[in-house]
């Protein structure tokens, strides 16, 4: 099964679509083709049905978080100081929005091969973060797609019920992402102190109490 | 276009008989319900004694094992895997093994494949002989064929535990090999276990298999057509009972299966009762297999001698590894960064995603039928949950 067949092929059949091919230095060899999300729906139609290719089982279906990374550079700058120009260097921090990822196995009942990997990513974390449902063409994306919602915060355009699977309702935050912080849990600390007495009070203002230190203060 | 079942919100729904929409009942089964295999909950619409909408609910068994798993190194998560699919950890610890393996590109020693097979083969004999007596045990069929089924499988975890030295949590896979070679005397035990296994399978098809009760429940009921199990991504016995003919020992050649003979049963109506033959007939190869693997095991080395225990980071890149677990294709997804634990770790858990046709085979039939369906998919809430 070679990929770069695979990516010509699905570049003759779906018009317009965007794909890449992504290494996998891994001894695995599982390398993966992403593909773009307008397009995803088409992609993925075609890898189900097109007679040579007949991926059917799409098997897994997971998200992967990637924040965004911080890049330090120093900018070279002629500024104003006491009425005098000089030349002085700055340090100036940028973040990459960072991207949520989804990833996809694809195996083919019928001519049993596979897996074909496929990625997609959103355009960032915060506000960007709709993919297309694949539900309409694999039902097993259903549950998965479900998960990912939950956990990462992924939203899937076209998924019949898009609900929480694992967590509850009204719980809030996506726990798999990488800068996920727990809720603080005070019944479960009953002596606070230090960072966690702090953002005990900071809680605890907001109800309108204080919390006093039970430590070695007393 | 295959879609879900029915619709989300219940105005929406369209009752079956003429009863007007006020005279559905709406329960829910679970989670504590004796039927659930654990904590698991069905919120059952009903009209009348029929099934109008189910939904599932998920999570109270939920501790995000692949969050803790990224904060463990490789191998301390080894033991963790016992705890998902709490009846067959040897299957666990050695579809994750073997991911690991394909990510590092570790070599398994011969022995220690055959050790696999063996370990492996005899996780399945127990997992199904005792769901078929959970299923039993759900239909009513109080005791009898249950007890039969722990009593085979006591065997067997006899043999895990002076083996392993647990009987469940056996922790038992290394990446390149297995953690114990054979005590004196596993062998010739192990082997008369597996030599009276078929009398306990006569045993139990005899008492089971034309059962006039057992065929009312069970036949027609929770029909699963083949191009549904295939788009749901049902794997494994539940799959092969739709006529689904894939097996990953057969498609993957993972380890050394292809060294050895033995069929694939099918399905061909998808329903509870084939279901339930499938694993039947299933036991009867594992116990071919184990015998052929037990005969031609060769001395060794249990684990890749290059293998390091200590400082364990593998190569930056990602791989995908998956096996025939005793419920269907029990995968791990990893993502190194070259540092000492992973960076994304994914358990592709078979009882969840068989889960995903649960509506599909309750709507339109009785409650007592869904106790029988949710039975012959065989879940297992630690892996559903996860």
């Amino acid at each position: 099964m070679n990929l770069e067949a695979i990516k010509s092929e699905l570049e003759a059949a779906v018009p317009g679509c965007r794909l890449e091919l992504v290494a996998n230095p891994s001894p695995s060899g599982q390398h993966s083709l992403r593909i773009d999300a307008a397009h995803a729906v088409a992609l993925a139609l075609y890898l189900r049905d097109a007679p040579g290719l007949r991926f059917d089982f799409c098997s897994n279906i997971t998200g992967i978080d990637w924040p965004g990374k911080q890049t330090t550079e120093k900018v070279k700058l002629r500024k104003l100081i006491d009425g005098i120009e000089q030349d002085i260097e700055e340090l100036r921090t940028t973040t990459s929005p960072g991207s949520l990822e989804v990833v996809y196995h694809l195996y083919s009942v019928k001519k049993k091969h596979g897996p074909l990997v496929l990625r997609s990513s959103t355009q960032d974390r915060d506000a960007n973060v709709h993919l297309p449902s694949l539900t309409p063409v694999w039902r097993s994306a259903e549950l998965q797609e479900r998960e990912i919602f939950d956990l990462f915060g992924v939203v899937f355009d076209g998924h019949p019920d898009l609900r929480r699977l694992l967590l509850w309702d009204e719980f809030q935050d996506h726990p798999m992402r990488r800068d996920y912080v727990e809720p603080d849990d005070f019944e479960y600390e009953p002596t606070a102190h230090d960072e966690v007495l702090r953002r005990a009070n900071q809680h605890l203002s907001e109800a309108g109490g204080k919390l006093q230190s039970q430590g070695g203060g007393r | 276009m295959i879609t879900a079942a029915s619709p989300t919100d219940p105005s929406e729904l369209e009752p079956l008989s003429e009863t007007s929409k006020e005279q559905l009942l709406e329960i829910a089964m679970g989670p504590q319900h004796p039927s659930t295999h654990g904590v698991f909950r069905m919120n059952v619409v009903l009209d009348g004694e029929h099934v109008v909408r189910l939904k599932p609910v998920f999570g109270y068994l939920h501790r995000n094992h692949e969050k803790i798993a990224e904060s463990e190194t490789y191998l301390g998560s080894m033991p963790y895997t016992d705890r998902l699919d709490y009846i067959c950890s040897i299957t666990n610890n050695w579809a994750y093994a073997l991911a690991v393996e394909k990510l590092a590109g570790i070599e398994v020693p011969e022995r220690a494949e055959y050790l696999r097979v063996i370990t492996g083969e005899l996780t399945r004999l127990q997992n199904h002989a005792c769901l078929i007596g959970f299923l039993m045990q759900d239909m009513g069929s109080s005791g009898t064929p249950l007890m039969y089924a722990f009593r085979e499988r006591e065997k067997i975890l006899d043999l895990f535990e002076s083996l392993t030295g647990a009987r469940m949590m056996c922790n038992y896979m290394r990446f390149g090999g297995c953690r114990a070679d054979l005590p004196s005397g596993w062998l010739d035990q192990a082997k008369s276990v597996v030599a009276g296994f078929p009398r306990f399978l006569d045993e139990y098809e005899q008492l089971l298999v034309s059962n006039e009760i057992l065929m009312d429940r069970t036949q027609q009921v929770g029909v699963l057509s083949r191009e549904l199990a295939i788009s749901a991504g049902i794997s494994g016995p539940m799959a092969r009972a739709s006529g689904v003919d894939y097996d990953i020992r057969k498609v993957d050649h993972y380890s050394i299966y292809d060294r050895f003979a033995f069929r694939v049963p099918l399905g061909s109506h998808g329903d509870v009762y084939d279901r339930f033959m499938v694993r039947l007939l299933e036991m009867r190869e594992s116990v071919g297999i184990l015998e052929q693997a037990m005969r031609d095991i060769p001395a060794g080395p249990i684990v890749d001698p290059k293998m390091k225990v200590r400082g364990f980071r593998p190569k930056p890149g990602e791989a995908y590894g998956r096996i025939e677990s005793p419920k269907g294709e029990l995968g791990f997804y990893l993502i190194s960064d070259g540092s000492p634990n992973p960076y994304r770790y994914r358990v592709r858990p078979p009882s969840l995603i068989n889960l995903t046709v649960l509506e599909d085979l309750c709507v339109g039939r009785n409650v007592a039928d869904v106790v029988a369906i949710l039975g012959s998919i065989d879940i297992v809430l630690g892996e559903v949950d996860r």
